[in-house]
Protein backbone atom coordinates (compact mmCIF):
# COMPACT_ATOMS: atom_id res chain seq x y z
CA UNK A 1 0.00 0.00 0.00
CA UNK A 2 1.29 3.62 -0.67
CA UNK A 3 1.52 6.62 1.20
CA UNK A 4 -0.60 8.33 -1.16
CA UNK A 5 -3.26 6.15 -3.44
CA UNK A 6 -5.43 9.06 -5.57
CA UNK A 7 -8.31 7.12 -7.38
CA UNK A 8 -10.44 8.69 -10.15
CA UNK A 9 -9.70 12.43 -8.83
CA UNK A 10 -11.47 15.07 -10.83
CA UNK A 11 -11.31 18.83 -10.28
CA UNK A 12 -13.62 21.12 -11.83
CA UNK A 13 -13.98 24.92 -11.32
CA UNK A 14 -17.72 25.78 -11.93
CA UNK A 15 -18.09 24.26 -15.60
CA UNK A 16 -14.63 24.23 -16.34
CA UNK A 17 -13.01 20.27 -15.48
CA UNK A 18 -9.33 20.96 -15.12
CA UNK A 19 -8.39 17.38 -13.55
CA UNK A 20 -10.79 14.24 -15.64
CA UNK A 21 -10.01 11.04 -13.41
CA UNK A 22 -6.40 10.80 -12.60
CA UNK A 23 -4.67 7.76 -10.51
CA UNK A 24 -1.56 8.46 -8.47
CA UNK A 25 0.39 6.48 -6.22
CA UNK A 26 3.28 7.48 -4.26
CA UNK A 27 5.00 4.64 -2.10
CA UNK A 28 6.97 5.86 1.29
CA UNK A 29 10.23 6.78 0.48
CA UNK A 30 10.25 7.49 -3.07
CA UNK A 31 10.29 10.31 -5.27
CA UNK A 32 7.35 10.74 -7.54
CA UNK A 33 7.41 13.62 -10.07
CA UNK A 34 4.36 15.16 -12.21
CA UNK A 35 5.19 16.63 -15.35
CA UNK A 36 3.02 18.42 -17.87
CA UNK A 37 2.43 21.49 -19.94
CA UNK A 38 0.77 24.79 -18.47
CA UNK A 39 -2.97 24.65 -17.84
CA UNK A 40 -2.38 20.47 -17.73
CA UNK A 41 -3.58 20.49 -14.70
CA UNK A 42 -0.51 19.89 -12.28
CA UNK A 43 -1.37 22.62 -9.81
CA UNK A 44 -5.11 21.64 -9.36
CA UNK A 45 -4.34 18.04 -8.37
CA UNK A 46 -2.02 19.03 -5.70
CA UNK A 47 -4.54 21.26 -4.04
CA UNK A 48 -7.07 18.42 -4.26
CA UNK A 49 -4.22 16.37 -2.46
CA UNK A 50 -3.05 18.96 0.00
CA UNK A 51 -6.95 19.99 0.86
CA UNK A 52 -7.19 23.24 -0.37
CA UNK A 53 -9.98 22.28 -3.10
CA UNK A 54 -12.37 19.73 -2.21
CA UNK A 55 -12.36 17.06 -5.70
CA UNK A 56 -15.36 16.64 -7.93
CA UNK A 57 -14.91 13.26 -7.44
CA UNK A 58 -12.42 10.67 -6.53
CA UNK A 59 -10.83 9.11 -3.84
CA UNK A 60 -7.32 10.59 -1.85
CA UNK A 61 -6.18 8.17 0.44
CA UNK A 62 -2.65 9.26 2.81
CA UNK A 63 -1.55 6.95 5.01
CA UNK A 64 -4.70 4.62 4.60
CA UNK A 65 -6.85 7.32 5.38
CA UNK A 66 -9.31 9.04 3.28
CA UNK A 67 -8.54 12.40 3.67
CA UNK A 68 -11.19 14.13 1.02
CA UNK A 69 -12.72 16.49 3.12
CA UNK A 70 -10.20 17.39 5.74
CA UNK A 71 -8.74 21.00 5.66
CA UNK A 72 -4.73 21.44 4.95
CA UNK A 73 -4.82 22.93 8.51
CA UNK A 74 -5.36 19.47 9.75
CA UNK A 75 -3.79 17.42 7.12
CA UNK A 76 -0.12 19.16 7.84
CA UNK A 77 -0.23 17.68 11.31
CA UNK A 78 -0.46 13.86 9.98
CA UNK A 79 2.76 14.88 8.52
CA UNK A 80 1.03 16.14 4.82
CA UNK A 81 2.75 19.55 3.93
CA UNK A 82 2.78 21.63 0.90
CA UNK A 83 5.21 23.83 -0.68
CA UNK A 84 3.03 26.11 -3.10
CA UNK A 85 3.47 27.98 -6.69
CA UNK A 86 4.96 30.71 -6.66
CA UNK A 87 6.38 30.21 -3.27
CA UNK A 88 3.61 31.76 -0.89
CA UNK A 89 6.34 33.31 0.76
CA UNK A 90 5.08 36.18 3.79
CA UNK A 91 6.58 39.06 2.37
CA UNK A 92 6.12 41.27 5.28
CA UNK A 93 6.95 38.72 8.14
CA UNK A 94 10.86 38.41 8.52
CA UNK A 95 12.76 35.30 7.14
CA UNK A 96 12.78 33.44 11.08
CA UNK A 97 8.85 34.23 11.26
CA UNK A 98 8.18 32.59 7.94
CA UNK A 99 10.19 29.55 9.40
CA UNK A 100 8.01 29.91 12.48
CA UNK A 101 5.02 29.84 10.61
CA UNK A 102 6.18 26.38 8.75
CA UNK A 103 5.99 25.22 12.18
CA UNK A 104 2.51 26.27 13.21
CA UNK A 105 1.59 22.72 13.43
CA UNK A 106 4.49 21.21 15.57
CA UNK A 107 4.83 21.78 19.45
CA UNK A 108 7.87 21.23 21.64
CA UNK A 109 10.34 24.34 21.58
CA UNK A 110 12.85 21.73 21.27
CA UNK A 111 11.54 19.59 18.57
CA UNK A 112 10.78 23.34 16.64
CA UNK A 113 14.31 24.52 17.19
CA UNK A 114 16.30 21.45 16.21
CA UNK A 115 14.06 21.72 12.93
CA UNK A 116 15.09 25.14 12.49
CA UNK A 117 18.98 24.03 12.76
CA UNK A 118 18.37 21.36 10.49
CA UNK A 119 16.84 23.74 8.00
CA UNK A 120 19.71 26.03 8.50
CA UNK A 121 21.66 23.44 7.95
CA UNK A 122 20.58 22.84 4.76
CA UNK A 123 20.15 26.37 3.75
CA UNK A 124 22.95 28.63 5.82
CA UNK A 125 21.86 31.78 3.79
CA UNK A 126 18.69 31.62 5.02
CA UNK A 127 20.50 31.68 8.83
CA UNK A 128 22.47 34.47 7.61
CA UNK A 129 19.30 36.48 6.70
CA UNK A 130 17.04 35.30 9.72
CA UNK A 131 16.10 38.73 10.68
CA UNK A 132 15.78 40.23 7.40
CA UNK A 133 12.24 40.71 5.60
CA UNK A 134 11.36 38.12 3.34
CA UNK A 135 10.18 40.00 0.75
CA UNK A 136 13.31 41.44 0.30
CA UNK A 137 15.11 38.27 -0.40
CA UNK A 138 16.42 37.01 -4.26
CA UNK A 139 13.61 34.89 -5.93
CA UNK A 140 16.24 31.79 -5.06
CA UNK A 141 16.34 32.82 -1.83
CA UNK A 142 12.61 32.92 -1.99
CA UNK A 143 12.87 29.45 -2.98
CA UNK A 144 14.60 28.46 -0.29
CA UNK A 145 13.06 29.80 2.74
CA UNK A 146 9.65 28.20 0.57
CA UNK A 147 11.18 25.05 0.96
CA UNK A 148 12.83 25.03 4.49
CA UNK A 149 9.48 26.28 5.51
CA UNK A 150 7.84 23.31 4.22
CA UNK A 151 10.49 21.19 6.55
CA UNK A 152 9.75 23.51 9.26
CA UNK A 153 6.49 21.25 9.59
CA UNK A 154 8.65 17.48 9.81
CA UNK A 155 6.44 16.32 6.75
CA UNK A 156 6.31 12.78 5.47
CA UNK A 157 5.10 13.49 2.31
CA UNK A 158 5.83 16.64 1.12
CA UNK A 159 4.16 17.91 -2.16
CA UNK A 160 6.45 20.78 -4.40
CA UNK A 161 4.53 22.82 -6.89
CA UNK A 162 7.66 24.05 -9.70
CA UNK A 163 10.21 24.65 -7.16
CA UNK A 164 12.35 26.33 -9.57
CA UNK A 165 9.95 28.27 -11.76
CA UNK A 166 11.80 31.44 -13.02
CA UNK A 167 15.17 30.41 -11.27
CA UNK A 168 18.66 30.93 -13.17
CA UNK A 169 20.08 27.05 -13.96
CA UNK A 170 22.73 27.54 -11.04
CA UNK A 171 19.56 28.04 -8.88
CA UNK A 172 17.83 25.19 -10.51
CA UNK A 173 20.69 22.86 -9.69
CA UNK A 174 20.66 24.18 -5.95
CA UNK A 175 17.28 23.54 -5.46
CA UNK A 176 17.52 19.98 -6.85
CA UNK A 177 20.65 19.09 -4.73
CA UNK A 178 18.34 20.02 -1.67
CA UNK A 179 15.74 18.31 -2.80
CA UNK A 180 17.88 15.34 -3.30
CA UNK A 181 18.86 15.76 0.59
CA UNK A 182 15.53 16.48 1.40
CA UNK A 183 14.63 13.04 0.00
CA UNK A 184 17.58 11.21 1.70
CA UNK A 185 16.34 11.87 5.11
CA UNK A 186 13.11 9.57 4.31
CA UNK A 187 11.04 12.59 2.94
CA UNK A 188 8.44 10.75 0.61
CA UNK A 189 7.87 13.89 -2.63
CA UNK A 190 5.60 14.40 -5.21
CA UNK A 191 7.38 16.73 -7.07
CA UNK A 192 5.51 19.03 -10.29
CA UNK A 193 7.93 20.68 -12.44
CA UNK A 194 8.42 22.08 -15.74
CA UNK A 195 12.00 21.08 -16.11
CA UNK A 196 10.99 17.41 -17.06
CA UNK A 197 14.99 16.52 -17.31
CA UNK A 198 15.92 17.29 -14.09
CA UNK A 199 12.85 16.32 -12.19
CA UNK A 200 13.28 12.68 -13.95
CA UNK A 201 16.96 12.27 -12.93
CA UNK A 202 15.84 12.85 -9.04
CA UNK A 203 12.50 10.87 -8.92
CA UNK A 204 11.77 7.75 -9.69
CA UNK A 205 9.17 7.05 -11.20
CA UNK A 206 6.65 9.90 -13.39
CA UNK A 207 3.21 10.70 -14.49
CA UNK A 208 2.89 13.14 -17.48
CA UNK A 209 -0.29 15.16 -17.52
CA UNK A 210 -2.10 16.13 -20.47
CA UNK A 211 -5.30 17.68 -20.18
CA UNK A 212 -6.16 16.90 -17.06
CA UNK A 213 -5.57 13.27 -17.24
CA UNK A 214 -2.62 11.16 -17.36
CA UNK A 215 -1.15 10.56 -20.62
CA UNK A 216 1.90 8.43 -20.05
CA UNK A 217 3.48 6.80 -16.67
CA UNK A 218 6.36 5.05 -15.94
CA UNK A 219 9.64 4.88 -14.39
CA UNK A 220 11.98 7.61 -14.54
CA UNK A 221 14.31 5.75 -17.11
CA UNK A 222 11.55 4.47 -19.49
CA UNK A 223 9.38 8.38 -19.36
CA UNK A 224 13.26 9.77 -20.01
CA UNK A 225 13.43 7.33 -23.41
CA UNK A 226 10.44 7.69 -24.29
CA UNK A 227 10.24 9.85 -27.76
CA UNK A 228 6.99 11.32 -27.08
CA UNK A 229 8.13 12.71 -23.80
CA UNK A 230 11.78 13.90 -25.03
CA UNK A 231 9.70 15.73 -28.16
CA UNK A 232 7.14 17.44 -25.96
CA UNK A 233 9.37 18.35 -22.47
CA UNK A 234 12.90 17.07 -22.95
CA UNK A 235 13.41 18.88 -26.13
CA UNK B 1 -3.53 79.64 22.11
CA UNK B 2 -5.61 78.36 25.23
CA UNK B 3 -8.17 77.21 22.74
CA UNK B 4 -5.24 75.96 20.72
CA UNK B 5 -4.32 74.07 23.50
CA UNK B 6 -7.81 73.00 25.37
CA UNK B 7 -8.60 71.56 21.82
CA UNK B 8 -5.63 69.77 21.14
CA UNK B 9 -5.94 67.89 24.41
CA UNK B 10 -10.04 67.67 23.53
CA UNK B 11 -8.86 65.91 20.50
CA UNK B 12 -6.35 63.74 21.79
CA UNK B 13 -8.80 62.13 24.47
CA UNK B 14 -10.89 62.07 21.58
CA UNK B 15 -8.87 60.63 19.27
CA UNK B 16 -8.19 57.49 21.40
CA UNK B 17 -11.44 56.32 21.67
CA UNK B 18 -11.55 56.48 17.77
CA UNK B 19 -8.24 54.82 17.92
CA UNK B 20 -9.29 52.20 19.81
CA UNK B 21 -12.24 51.74 17.68
CA UNK B 22 -10.18 51.49 14.31
CA UNK B 23 -7.94 49.10 15.25
CA UNK B 24 -11.24 46.61 15.17
CA UNK B 25 -12.33 47.68 11.55
CA UNK B 26 -8.69 46.97 10.38
CA UNK B 27 -7.85 44.17 12.22
CA UNK B 28 -10.71 42.51 10.40
CA UNK B 29 -10.19 43.71 7.30
CA UNK B 30 -6.86 43.01 6.97
CA UNK B 31 -7.35 39.17 7.31
CA UNK B 32 -10.68 38.92 5.80
CA UNK B 33 -10.93 42.26 3.23
CA UNK B 34 -14.28 42.86 4.77
CA UNK B 35 -15.41 46.04 6.38
CA UNK B 36 -17.27 45.00 9.26
CA UNK B 37 -19.97 48.38 9.20
CA UNK B 38 -21.75 46.65 12.43
CA UNK B 39 -18.76 47.50 14.42
CA UNK B 40 -19.71 50.51 15.71
CA UNK B 41 -22.68 49.13 17.16
CA UNK B 42 -20.66 47.38 19.36
CA UNK B 43 -19.04 50.49 20.78
CA UNK B 44 -22.79 51.15 21.90
CA UNK B 45 -23.22 47.71 23.28
CA UNK B 46 -20.30 47.77 25.30
CA UNK B 47 -21.36 51.03 26.91
CA UNK B 48 -25.18 50.38 27.15
CA UNK B 49 -24.09 47.08 28.92
CA UNK B 50 -21.72 48.19 31.55
CA UNK B 51 -24.21 51.23 32.34
CA UNK B 52 -26.81 48.15 32.89
CA UNK B 53 -24.21 46.46 35.22
CA UNK B 54 -23.13 49.88 37.31
CA UNK B 55 -27.25 50.57 37.70
CA UNK B 56 -28.16 46.93 39.18
CA UNK B 57 -24.35 46.39 41.07
CA UNK B 58 -24.76 49.52 42.99
CA UNK B 59 -27.79 50.06 44.93
CA UNK B 60 -27.43 46.27 45.76
CA UNK B 61 -23.29 46.68 47.05
CA UNK B 62 -23.57 50.45 48.15
CA UNK B 63 -20.02 50.44 49.45
CA UNK B 64 -18.46 49.76 46.09
CA UNK B 65 -16.03 52.14 45.53
CA UNK B 66 -16.49 53.87 41.91
CA UNK B 67 -13.75 52.46 40.07
CA UNK B 68 -14.36 48.92 40.75
CA UNK B 69 -18.21 49.27 39.46
CA UNK B 70 -16.62 50.68 36.54
CA UNK B 71 -14.71 47.84 35.96
CA UNK B 72 -17.29 45.16 36.64
CA UNK B 73 -18.92 46.98 34.28
CA UNK B 74 -16.39 47.12 31.65
CA UNK B 75 -15.29 43.54 32.30
CA UNK B 76 -19.43 42.60 31.13
CA UNK B 77 -19.39 44.55 28.63
CA UNK B 78 -16.44 43.25 27.30
CA UNK B 79 -17.36 40.12 27.53
CA UNK B 80 -20.82 40.21 26.36
CA UNK B 81 -19.34 42.47 23.01
CA UNK B 82 -16.68 39.61 22.61
CA UNK B 83 -19.72 36.83 22.34
CA UNK B 84 -22.11 39.26 20.24
CA UNK B 85 -18.75 39.26 17.85
CA UNK B 86 -18.27 35.66 17.70
CA UNK B 87 -22.15 35.01 17.03
CA UNK B 88 -21.68 37.94 13.71
CA UNK B 89 -19.16 36.39 12.75
CA UNK B 90 -20.56 32.98 12.73
CA UNK B 91 -24.11 33.70 11.35
CA UNK B 92 -23.58 36.51 9.11
CA UNK B 93 -19.80 36.96 7.58
CA UNK B 94 -18.96 33.20 7.28
CA UNK B 95 -21.29 31.80 5.40
CA UNK B 96 -20.57 34.59 2.69
CA UNK B 97 -16.32 34.12 2.90
CA UNK B 98 -16.34 33.85 -0.49
CA UNK B 99 -19.38 35.65 -1.85
CA UNK B 100 -18.40 38.45 -3.97
CA UNK B 101 -17.83 41.49 -1.85
CA UNK B 102 -21.51 43.63 -1.65
CA UNK B 103 -23.17 40.54 -0.16
CA UNK B 104 -20.89 40.69 3.49
CA UNK B 105 -20.79 44.62 3.07
CA UNK B 106 -24.91 44.80 2.66
CA UNK B 107 -24.95 41.80 5.70
CA UNK B 108 -22.80 44.34 8.03
CA UNK B 109 -25.40 47.24 7.45
CA UNK B 110 -28.05 44.81 8.30
CA UNK B 111 -26.31 43.64 11.10
CA UNK B 112 -25.81 47.36 11.98
CA UNK B 113 -29.60 47.97 11.83
CA UNK B 114 -30.42 44.98 13.56
CA UNK B 115 -28.08 45.50 16.34
CA UNK B 116 -29.31 49.27 16.81
CA UNK B 117 -33.00 48.06 16.90
CA UNK B 118 -32.28 45.59 19.20
CA UNK B 119 -30.70 47.79 21.84
CA UNK B 120 -33.22 50.40 21.07
CA UNK B 121 -36.01 47.39 22.72
CA UNK B 122 -34.01 47.41 25.17
CA UNK B 123 -32.91 50.23 26.72
CA UNK B 124 -35.38 52.64 24.67
CA UNK B 125 -35.07 55.46 22.58
CA UNK B 126 -34.23 57.73 25.59
CA UNK B 127 -30.41 59.01 26.31
CA UNK B 128 -28.89 57.29 29.43
CA UNK B 129 -27.55 59.60 32.07
CA UNK B 130 -23.96 57.90 33.00
CA UNK B 131 -23.25 57.99 36.68
CA UNK B 132 -19.68 60.00 37.46
CA UNK B 133 -18.34 56.75 38.88
CA UNK B 134 -14.70 58.14 39.02
CA UNK B 135 -13.13 61.50 40.43
CA UNK B 136 -14.59 64.66 38.14
CA UNK B 137 -11.56 66.36 39.39
CA UNK B 138 -9.61 68.60 36.67
CA UNK B 139 -6.06 69.27 36.22
CA UNK B 140 -4.27 72.51 34.52
CA UNK B 141 -2.33 71.53 31.62
CA UNK B 142 -0.29 74.49 29.72
CA UNK B 143 -3.19 76.23 29.84
CA UNK B 144 -5.81 73.65 29.56
CA UNK B 145 -8.10 71.93 31.45
CA UNK B 146 -7.85 68.25 31.32
CA UNK B 147 -10.19 65.52 33.99
CA UNK B 148 -8.67 62.74 35.88
CA UNK B 149 -11.83 61.03 33.54
CA UNK B 150 -9.79 61.87 30.26
CA UNK B 151 -6.28 61.29 31.27
CA UNK B 152 -6.97 57.84 32.44
CA UNK B 153 -8.87 57.14 28.94
CA UNK B 154 -6.06 58.60 26.99
CA UNK B 155 -3.68 56.20 29.14
CA UNK B 156 -5.76 53.21 29.21
CA UNK B 157 -6.05 53.77 25.27
CA UNK B 158 -2.12 53.97 25.21
CA UNK B 159 -2.05 50.88 27.14
CA UNK B 160 -4.42 48.54 25.34
CA UNK B 161 -2.46 50.18 22.19
CA UNK B 162 1.14 48.90 23.37
CA UNK B 163 -0.19 45.30 24.85
CA UNK B 164 -1.76 44.65 20.91
CA UNK B 165 0.97 45.63 19.27
CA UNK B 166 2.97 43.30 21.45
CA UNK B 167 0.39 40.47 20.88
CA UNK B 168 0.93 41.33 16.82
CA UNK B 169 4.60 41.64 16.75
CA UNK B 170 5.42 39.24 19.50
CA UNK B 171 3.03 35.85 19.76
CA UNK B 172 2.35 32.98 18.07
CA UNK B 173 -1.27 33.99 17.57
CA UNK B 174 0.02 37.42 16.45
CA UNK B 175 2.55 36.32 13.71
CA UNK B 176 -0.18 33.98 12.19
CA UNK B 177 -2.35 36.91 11.86
CA UNK B 178 0.21 38.45 10.27
CA UNK B 179 0.58 35.51 7.72
CA UNK B 180 -3.31 35.24 7.60
CA UNK B 181 -3.07 39.39 6.69
CA UNK B 182 -1.05 38.50 3.33
CA UNK B 183 -2.06 35.14 2.00
CA UNK B 184 -5.05 32.91 3.67
CA UNK B 185 -4.67 29.67 1.70
CA UNK B 186 -0.38 29.28 2.36
CA UNK B 187 -1.15 30.15 6.17
CA UNK B 188 -3.91 27.24 6.15
CA UNK B 189 -1.02 25.08 4.66
CA UNK B 190 0.82 25.90 7.12
CA UNK B 191 -1.35 24.09 10.13
CA UNK B 192 -3.35 27.90 10.52
CA UNK B 193 -7.00 27.03 11.57
CA UNK B 194 -8.07 30.19 10.14
CA UNK B 195 -11.28 30.32 11.38
CA UNK B 196 -9.87 30.55 14.52
CA UNK B 197 -7.96 33.29 13.44
CA UNK B 198 -10.51 35.35 12.28
CA UNK B 199 -13.01 34.99 15.31
CA UNK B 200 -9.49 35.97 17.19
CA UNK B 201 -9.42 39.19 15.09
CA UNK B 202 -13.19 39.67 16.00
CA UNK B 203 -12.96 39.02 19.80
CA UNK B 204 -10.32 41.71 19.93
CA UNK B 205 -11.89 44.77 17.88
CA UNK B 206 -14.77 43.81 20.02
CA UNK B 207 -13.22 44.21 23.64
CA UNK B 208 -11.60 47.57 22.15
CA UNK B 209 -14.73 48.40 21.15
CA UNK B 210 -16.23 48.44 24.47
CA UNK B 211 -13.69 49.52 26.44
CA UNK B 212 -13.95 52.18 23.87
CA UNK B 213 -17.62 52.60 24.79
CA UNK B 214 -17.52 52.88 28.48
CA UNK B 215 -14.71 55.50 27.58
CA UNK B 216 -16.72 57.79 25.49
CA UNK B 217 -20.03 57.59 27.88
CA UNK B 218 -17.81 58.42 30.64
CA UNK B 219 -16.39 61.36 28.85
CA UNK B 220 -19.77 62.69 27.81
CA UNK B 221 -21.80 61.39 30.62
CA UNK B 222 -24.37 60.15 28.23
CA UNK B 223 -25.01 56.81 26.27
CA UNK B 224 -27.87 55.77 23.85
CA UNK B 225 -28.73 53.35 21.31
CA UNK B 226 -27.90 55.42 18.67
CA UNK B 227 -24.81 56.43 19.91
CA UNK B 228 -22.43 53.94 17.98
CA UNK B 229 -23.40 54.36 14.52
CA UNK B 230 -22.11 58.38 13.60
CA UNK B 231 -18.68 57.24 16.16
CA UNK B 232 -18.14 53.78 13.96
CA UNK B 233 -18.32 55.92 10.62
CA UNK B 234 -15.62 58.31 11.92
CA UNK B 235 -13.79 55.33 13.72
CA UNK B 236 -13.88 53.86 9.60
CA UNK B 237 -12.26 57.16 8.43
CA UNK B 238 -9.99 56.99 10.88
CA UNK B 239 -8.68 53.61 9.39
CA UNK B 240 -8.76 54.41 5.91
CA UNK B 241 -6.75 57.61 6.98
CA UNK B 242 -4.48 55.68 8.78
CA UNK B 243 -4.49 53.15 5.93
CA UNK B 244 -6.97 50.25 6.57
CA UNK B 245 -5.28 46.88 7.27
CA UNK B 246 -2.53 48.54 9.41
CA UNK B 247 -2.52 48.27 12.88
CA UNK B 248 -0.28 51.52 13.60
CA UNK B 249 -1.84 53.02 10.54
CA UNK B 250 -5.14 52.75 12.81
CA UNK B 251 -4.07 54.26 15.62
CA UNK B 252 -2.33 57.30 13.78
CA UNK B 253 -5.31 57.96 11.72
CA UNK B 254 -7.75 57.68 15.09
CA UNK B 255 -5.76 60.25 16.66
CA UNK B 256 -5.01 63.17 13.42
CA UNK B 257 -8.61 62.34 13.04
CA UNK B 258 -9.89 63.39 16.22
CA UNK B 259 -7.48 66.29 16.60
CA UNK B 260 -8.60 67.89 13.43
CA UNK B 261 -11.97 67.13 14.58
CA UNK B 262 -11.73 69.31 17.56
CA UNK B 263 -9.59 72.31 16.35
CA UNK B 264 -12.28 72.07 13.54
CA UNK B 265 -15.08 72.22 16.58
CA UNK B 266 -12.66 75.17 17.93
CA UNK B 267 -11.84 77.14 14.83
CA UNK B 268 -14.63 76.59 12.29
CA UNK B 269 -17.24 79.36 13.38
CA UNK B 270 -13.92 82.10 13.09
CA UNK B 271 -12.33 80.62 9.76
CA UNK B 272 -15.52 80.43 8.51
CA UNK B 273 -16.71 83.96 9.22
CA UNK B 274 -19.46 82.34 11.21
CA UNK B 275 -20.83 80.99 8.22
CA UNK B 276 -20.03 77.41 9.58
CA UNK B 277 -20.37 76.99 12.87
CA UNK B 278 -18.72 73.95 15.18
CA UNK B 279 -21.56 71.36 15.07
CA UNK B 280 -20.05 71.00 11.38
CA UNK B 281 -17.04 69.01 13.10
CA UNK B 282 -19.08 65.95 11.75
CA UNK B 283 -18.90 66.71 8.16
CA UNK B 284 -15.28 67.56 8.79
CA UNK B 285 -14.72 63.88 9.42
CA UNK B 286 -16.45 62.82 6.53
CA UNK B 287 -14.58 65.64 4.10
CA UNK B 288 -11.80 64.63 5.67
CA UNK B 289 -12.59 60.54 4.10
CA UNK B 290 -13.15 61.87 0.18
CA UNK B 291 -10.28 63.59 0.49
CA UNK B 292 -8.02 60.68 1.60
CA UNK B 293 -10.24 58.53 -0.78
CA UNK B 294 -9.02 60.46 -3.98
CA UNK B 295 -5.46 61.26 -3.31
CA UNK B 296 -4.46 58.79 -1.49
CA UNK B 297 -6.35 55.85 -1.10
CA UNK B 298 -4.24 53.18 0.92
CA UNK B 299 -4.16 55.90 3.79
CA UNK B 300 -0.96 57.42 5.43
CA UNK B 301 0.64 54.08 6.19
CA UNK B 302 -0.95 51.52 4.47
CA UNK B 303 0.62 49.81 1.30
CA UNK B 304 -0.57 50.19 -2.45
CA UNK B 305 -3.87 47.81 -2.57
CA UNK B 306 -3.29 45.26 -4.59
CA UNK B 307 0.14 43.98 -3.05
CA UNK B 308 -2.69 41.42 -1.40
CA UNK B 309 -1.52 38.21 -2.74
N1 LIG C 1 -9.27 29.28 -9.92
C1 LIG C 1 -9.51 28.84 -11.17
N2 LIG C 1 -10.67 29.15 -11.78
C2 LIG C 1 -10.95 28.71 -13.03
N3 LIG C 1 -10.10 27.96 -13.74
C3 LIG C 1 -8.93 27.62 -13.20
C4 LIG C 1 -8.56 28.04 -11.88
N4 LIG C 1 -7.34 27.56 -11.60
C5 LIG C 1 -6.96 26.87 -12.68
N5 LIG C 1 -7.91 26.89 -13.63
C6 LIG C 1 -7.85 26.23 -14.95
O1 LIG C 1 -7.60 24.87 -14.74
C7 LIG C 1 -6.68 24.37 -15.69
C8 LIG C 1 -5.51 23.72 -14.96
O2 LIG C 1 -4.81 24.71 -14.24
P1 LIG C 1 -3.58 24.37 -13.28
O3 LIG C 1 -3.20 25.60 -12.58
O4 LIG C 1 -3.92 23.19 -12.47
O5 LIG C 1 -2.47 23.99 -14.36
P2 LIG C 1 -0.92 23.70 -14.18
O6 LIG C 1 -0.69 22.39 -14.80
O7 LIG C 1 -0.53 23.87 -12.77
O8 LIG C 1 -0.29 24.84 -15.07
P3 LIG C 1 1.06 25.69 -14.89
O9 LIG C 1 2.16 24.83 -15.40
O10 LIG C 1 0.86 26.87 -15.76
O11 LIG C 1 1.19 26.02 -13.46
C9 LIG C 1 -6.28 25.56 -16.55
O12 LIG C 1 -7.01 25.49 -17.74
C10 LIG C 1 -6.68 26.74 -15.75
O13 LIG C 1 -7.06 27.81 -16.56
MG1 LIG D 1 0.74 25.14 -11.79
Amino acid sequence: MSLLEVRGLQVAYGGIRAVRGIDLDVPEGEVRCLIGANGAGKTSTLKALSGLLTPAAGGIRYDGQDIVGIPPHRLVRQGLAMAPEGRGIFGRLTVLENLQMGAYSQTGSARIQSSLERVFELFPRLAERRRQTAGTLSGGEQQMLSLGRALMARPRLLLLDEPTMGLAPRMVSAVFDALRLIAGQGVTLLLVEQNARMALRLANYGYVLESGTVALQGTAETLAEDPRVREAYLG
Amino acid sequence: MDIFIQQLVNGVVLGSIYALVALGYTLVYGILGLINFAHGELVMVGALVALSVVRTLSPLLPGLPGWVLALLGTAVAAGVCALLAILIERVAYRPLRHAPRLAPLITAIGVSIALQNLAMVIWGRQYHSVPPLLPAASHQFAGAAITEVQILIVALAALLMAGLIGLVHRTRLGRAMRACAENIQVAELMGVNVNAIVVAAFVIGAVLAAVAGVMVSANYGLAHYHMGFLLGLKAFTAAVLGGIGNVGGAMLGGLLLGIMESLGAGYLEDLSGGFLGSHYQDVLAFFVLILVLVSRPSGLLGERVGQRA
